[in-house]
């Protein structure tokens, strides 16, 4: 779009540095990576930060990327669901996710994958309430969370085993 | 067998990824990688975005419309209204009476008046705020009653009733000895799929045909409505299924495929179209809202003698399914149970208020919250306990149902009920065992007590038909070409996240001893697999997948049996080879079968033909069955009107496990559907306007609300069923909303009759 605030910036995205060119100020971290950067993997479900489909961190921090503005994470450290497994391998929490039947239509994965990593590395052995108040923020549709939760529970019990 | 959280019963004894097994899902990885391909997700180089401009009134005169400020924008490359539609003006399911884009009147906040095409969703939006429409305000009708009552002049050319269906069985004026009575209410429910309406549409050079990528239920169907209102041939209109992302019967209406389409065409480039939350809670359809009035006659012992019910169901400004969602709400009038004689009244009536149509159970949900608060009610008034009443009424295979029509299908109720009384309740006190503030009802967010917290039990039983109703040809196709060893499936079978391209997988390894089965893009390029709704799928498209399979298994034992010299009737496949059964000794891989050689075939599958209703609603309509039971512990705390669900026991009517963990999934997800209707969703309507689009305002279940579900898989394979297995997905989500709130009935002697159950219901 032609518009007098064309912005040039870069961003730093999974350990990689990516130019944003032509882009408009107004444009979201969500928008960016998707549009932009050909990063699909966070979802928009809702533009408001209660879904948790778009759930991306940056300096470590779990953030959704809906309501972050792009232009505002340039020097800050953005990682998404694909820098989670870069070489095409799954990680424990991926494989989790497939071996408890977590997955239906799959929309809410992304976010969760993000969500679960983010609550592993600090609690590596979160209690159920741990898990279900760490997970509140990311809406499932299809699965009723049963299998989401027994996910964590095997990814977290795996981590445990020597 | 039994699942539980913990138990999820991987079977032992049968081929890795056959029938009956756990298999994984073959879109798992790109699902958890982030890189599987949703219809949002998608991008065409050189493309543009569309955005639709929507009606701010529930009924208003189009004066004049002026899109020349549009145009002004830098980067708007098309603007349409109707006069730009070049095929039929209207579309629809049933009838084809909604506008592609409003003409000269508005029937609905958020009806579509136009569209942009542009470089930026920016632009687009910018756009839109420059068109200006002058509109004359129109008295609203939002009443369904007065719809009925003939309160209204006409609000569309097909008038303000959609339809009206009695039901009058057996002997009208029976009466017993003991009566109840109630009206129940049921709020509108969005279906809330993730996966937000988008498609990308790729036009053909000269316009003479479009190519659209769609997250659909049912991409036929769609390709027909699109086609008619393009006025382009159906072969012109290629349809591809991209990535899709929940459906719930929310993908069954067309949204934004025609306007994405005649957007490519106007302006020769690849146009995308992706809605926001708030749009799509004006761009699908939603459950219908309800008041049901049901009386219940019984003796004194509790056995039901007649039922009398009224439906009134608000289909909103367009029919959309509104006419066989009424279907279902009447027919399923006696819920479970046997009952000889009824009189029952239905509409489906058009108002101001949003559209309706399907969603997850379609109209079934609105008649078991009503039939069973009565069956409650009964028996209470009978001195007994829920479970009782209801084992007494139990329905079983061969009883009549107050359609005339048998019920063929099995029909284990007694044993749904008796299955779900036997798993245990939940042991752990109310607040639990650590007294955790987030056990209670509200959370940290509230300021419940334990001391004032009460536990309820509730029950809910449902019955649900299967497939589509009253005399539909309803059918799916499905090719498989067996090669080198591997098969390759196509289907058009719209998978939305439910498993049916696990359980395809499944069958032709069963079916053909192969380890590897391809699956081609689901698209028209094959014919119909009919819509992925009324649990239909695995039993239709699974017929479809089972029957082509066997047709290929046949020529495979044709050309064994001719290289052997012997009778092909001889051959079966045993794990991956062929055997010849008359010989132990003589078998072959079935990739050393099919070195070399190819089979290709193409079947459809159908079931038995079902009828219309008649006038008194008899008939055969109906072509199958299933049954759940439901049972639920909540804590309440009364004084604030807060719930919390503390589990959900079920047993459900199966058939059979293809896939017992993906069984499992449609229940957990189902139950979580039913909880969120019972206790807090709800699309608050005021004088025609959506006062909740958001998935801030509108609440839906998170993983704190999430009850301990325990389940056991009632498998009574069903004799009338390709694979003996019923549909799964639409029963868990019926009894369970009845079954909490008889929960909260309990807790609280409050009489609740209507949902989503408000604090203010329960507290005020």
């Amino acid at each position: 779009m032609s518009e007098p605030t064309n912005l040039h910036y870069r961003l730093h995205v999974n350990g990689a540095e990516h130019d944003v060119a032509d882009a408009w100020l107004g444009e979201s971290l969500l928008y960016v990576l998707r549009e932009r950067l050909g990063l699909p993997g966070a979802k928009g479900a809702c533009e408001q930060g209660e879904c948790g489909s778009c759930s991306v961190l940056v300096d470590g921090v779990l953030l959704c990327s809906c309501l972050v503005l792009a232009a505002s994470a340039v020097d800050r450290q953005i990682a998404t669901v694909e820098g989670l497994a870069p070489d095409g391998s799954l990680t424990d929490v991926q494989r989790a996710f497939l071996d408890e039947g977590a997955v239906q239509c799959g929309f809410c994965t992304p976010g969760l994958i993000v969500a679960v990593h983010d609550l592993l590395d600090a609690n590596p052995h979160p209690s159920e309430l741990e898990v279900r108040e760490a997970l509140s923020g990311n809406i499932c549709r299809c699965t009723g969370y049963g299998r989401i939760l027994a996910a964590v529970q095997t990814a977290a019990e795996r981590r445990s085993e020597p | 067998m039994s699942l539980t959280d913990t138990d999820t019963a991987r079977r032992t004894g049968v081929r890795d990824g056959a029938i009956g097994t756990n298999a994984a899902r073959p879109d798992g990885v790109p699902k958890v990688l982030g890189t599987f391909a949703f219809s949002n997700d998608l991008h065409a180089d050189g493309m543009l975005w569309g955005a639709t401009l929507r009606s701010p009134h529930p009924h208003a005169r189009i004066v004049s419309i002026d899109v020349s400020g549009a145009w002004k924008v830098s980067g708007v490359e098309a603007v349409i209204t109707a006069d730009d539609v070049p095929g039929a003006p209207t579309y629809g399911l049933i009838t084809q009476e909604q506008p592609v884009f409003a003409g000269d009147v508005v029937r609905y906040v958020g009806e579509p008046v136009a569209a942009v095409a542009a470089d930026h969703p920016e632009t687009c939006r910018r756009a839109l705020a420059a068109i200006v429409v002058a509109y004359e305000a129109l008295d609203a009708l939002t009443d369904p009653e007065a719809a009925i009552a003939g309160a209204h002049a006409p609000i569309h050319p097909n008038g303000n009733v959609i339809r009206h269906q009695r039901i009058v069985a057996g002997d009208v004026h029976a009466t017993g000895g003991v009566t109840v009575e109630g009206t129940y209410e049921i709020g509108m429910q969005d279906q809330a799929f993730l996966g937000l309406e988008a498609a990308l549409a790729l036009p053909d050079p000269g316009g003479a045909g479009v190519e659209l990528y769609i997250a659909t239920q049912w991409l036929h169907e769609d390709r027909k409505q699109v086609a008619a209102c393009l006025g382009l041939a159906e072969d012109k209109v290629r349809l591809v299924l991209s990535g899709t992302g929940g459906a719930f019967g929310g993908r069954e209406d067309i949204s934004l495929q025609v306007h994405t389409c005649l957007l490519a065409l106007r302006t020769g480039r690849p146009v995308k179209m992706a809605y926001g939350r708030e749009e799509s809670f004006y761009g699908h359809v939603h459950r219908h809202p309800a008041t049901v009035w049901m009386r219940h006659h019984a003796r004194a012992d509790g056995t039901l003698v007649k039922i009398e019910a009224r439906f009134v169901l608000d289909g909103g400004a367009y029919a959309s399914t509104s006419s066989a969602v009424l279907i279902n709400a009447v027919t399923h009038t006696q819920g479970p149970y046997r009952c000889a004689n009824a009189v029952v009244d239905g509409w489906a009536v058009r108002t101001n208020n949003p559209p309706c149509g399907a969603m997850r159970g379609f109209g079934v949900v609105q008649a078991c919250f009503a039939h069973e608060g009565q069956m409650d009610k009964l028996a209470d008034a009978c001195g007994l306990d829920p479970v009782t009443i209801r084992l007494r009424n139990a329905m079983r295979t061969g009883d009549t149902l107050i359609t005339g029509q048998p019920v063929e299908s099995v029909a284990p109720v007694e044993r749904c009920i008796r299955e779900t009384a036997a798993l245990p309740m939940p042991t752990e006190p109310i607040g639990g065992f650590d007294g955790d503030i987030l056990r209670l009802p509200g959370g940290t967010g509230r300021t419940a007590d334990s001391t004032h917290v009460v536990r309820g039990v509730g029950w809910g039983v449902a019955i649900k038909n299967l497939m589509y109703s009253e005399g539909f040809d309803d059918y799916a196709t499905a090719r498989c070409r067996l090669a080198e060893g591997a098969a390759t499936l196509e289907f058009a079978t719209a998978e939305v996240g439910q498993g049916f391209v696990t359980i395809a997988q499944q069958i032709a390894r069963t079916l053909l001893g192969v380890s590897e089965v391809l699956l081609e893009p689901m698209s028209t390029r094959i014919g119909s697999a009919g819509s992925t709704s009324a649990s239909r799928q695995t039993w239709m498209s699974g017929g479809a997948v089972d029957a082509v399979c066997r047709r290929v298994r046949e020529r495979l034992f044709e050309e064994v049996a001719a290289a052997w010299g012997v009778d092909p009737l001889r051959l079966v496949v045993d794990g991956t080879d062929v055997v010849d059964t008359m010989d132990a000794g003589r078998r072959m891989a079935v990739a050393e079968a099919t070195a070399g050689i190819v089979i290709d075939e193409t079947c459809e599958y159908r079931h038995r033909p079902t009828e219309d209703l008649d006038e008194n609603g008899q008939g055969h309509c109906h072509v199958a069955f299933a049954f759940v039971a439901h049972r639920a512990v909540v804590d309440v705390d009364p004084e604030l009107g807060l719930v919390k669900v503390v589990q959900i026991a079920t047993a459900q009517d199966i058939g059979v496990a293809l896939n017992p963990l993906s069984v499992l999934g449609q229940i957990e997800g189902g139950i979580a559907q039913g909880l969120g209707l019972a206790v807090m969703e709800e699309i608050v309507i005021t004088d025609g306007r959506i006062r909740n689009a958001s998935f801030t305002d509108y609440l839906l279940p998170t993983t704190l609300d999430a009850p301990q579900v325990l389940a056991t898989l009632i498998e009574e394979p069903e004799p009338m069923a390709p694979l003996g297995a019923k549909g799964v997905g639409e029963p868990p989500c019926i009894s369970v909303t009845p079954a909490i709130v008889a929960a909260i009935r309990a807790a609280t002697g409050r009489a609740l009759e209507r949902v989503p159950v408000r604090p203010q219901d329960i507290c005020l």
